[in-house]
């Protein structure tokens, strides 16, 4: 067992190798982890929308403009995010 | 040339760098570049040159297209007075729509705002505007004025002056280039994505795996109907959020 171990240790360790598998690790927890905020924020966003096309449908245009807005600004986050995935993975 | 009429899948590192096929750098990207140009121009050149009383063809389309800029775009955002940057937005808004829509033309395939210096020279120019619109207004008090909102106590201004400086200038043509930017890389990722395995699973050797190839090429077919919408969609955004920006530096109270 212990002879195994030393020489597991002894073994020369791939550094780039470990490096390149450590970037698409961290690529692809960051998008993940980029990616649940703005799910919860679209989803509030447009919910309240149809309720407030739903209570009033007659204000509908404003309410789908401003949706819009809304999701455009809440979205940016989970873009930069992919962003970063695609800068990591492929530069 | 093959590569030019989107015949054969370009490898993945092609995303960041374009194959020349002109002297001076000139490559796919800038190709569609220059025929968005050219139809837009060409769009209200041709709506321009006769004008009749009761628009057709043509006309009718460049003049539906105006209005629907006027109507759903600035009164929503500027009120009046945003009128006088119509000639503005609405060339903003039909640059960016036809330079997407080359996303699901066959043989071009790839929609030029998917390279980031095209949204990032927009959004500058959009930068430059917003500031230089403010200036005008207000004079060298739209700087103070829009990174000091009224009524916050003396203590927290500490706080509130690098944020607000930091998310006026710098983030909002950040954001704005990199929205529309990575919204259609990922669409053009996700057709390119459906498209390959389509292709792998037709010339597969297990002959039980060749009519599986129908669900993907399905899928394919649906998100270039997304695509189509979300070209329209993004270009809307951009020019809506240009005139949220020049809106906001003419009326600057928060």
């Amino acid at each position: 067992m212990l002879s195994l171990m030393a020489q597991a240790a002894s073994q020369a360790i791939p550094t780039g190798e470990v490096l390149k598998g450590l970037g698409a690790v961290g690529a692809g927890i960051g998008y993940g982890a980029a990616a649940i905020g703005p799910g919860i924020g679209i989803g509030i966003v447009v919910g309240n929308a149809i309720t407030a096309m739903a209570r009033q449908p007659e204000s509908a245009g404003v309410a789908r403009t401003t949706m819009f807005l809304g999701i455009a600004f809440t979205e940016a986050l989970a873009l930069i995010g992919f962003v970063v995935f695609i800068l990591l993975k492929y530069t | 040339m093959t590569l030019l009429a989107a015949l054969k899948f370009p490898p993945i590192g092609e995303l960041v760098k374009w194959p020349q096929f002109l002297p001076g750098g000139f490559n796919k990207v800038a190709l569609i570049c220059v025929l968005s140009t050219l139809l837009t121009l060409l769009l209200f050149f041709v709506a321009g040159s006769n004008k009749s009383l009761v628009p057709t063809g043509v006309q009718n389309v460049a003049e539906s297209a105006v209005e629907f800029v006027q109507d759903s775009i600035i009164l929503q955002t500027m009120g009046q007075e945003g009128m006088k940057y119509l000639w503005y937005l609405t060339t903003l808004f039909f640059f960016i729509l036809f330079c997407n829509i080359f996303e699901i033309i066959p043989f071009f395939q790839f929609p030029a705002t998917a390279r980031m210096a095209i949204p990032l020279m927009l959004a500058v120019v959009t930068w430059v505007m917003f500031i230089v619109v403010g200036l005008k207004k207000h004079g060298l008090s739209y700087i103070s004025k829009s990174v000091k909102p009224p009524g916050v106590p003396f203590a927290l201004l500490f706080l509130i002056i690098p944020i607000e400086l930091l998310s006026t200038f710098i983030v909002r043509p950040f954001s704005l280039a990199v929205r529309l930017f990575a919204n259609m890389l990922a669409g053009h990722l996700l057709l390119v994505t459906f498209a390959i395995l389509s292709g792998t699973l037709i010339t597969a050797n297990i002959v039980f795996m060749k009519p599986i190839f129908i669900l993907p090429f399905a899928m394919d077919i649906a998100i270039t109907g997304f695509e189509a919408f979300v070209a329209i969609l993004q270009a809307f955004i951009f020019t809506i959020l240009t005139a949220v920006y020049i809106g906001s530096s003419i009326h600057i109270e928060h």
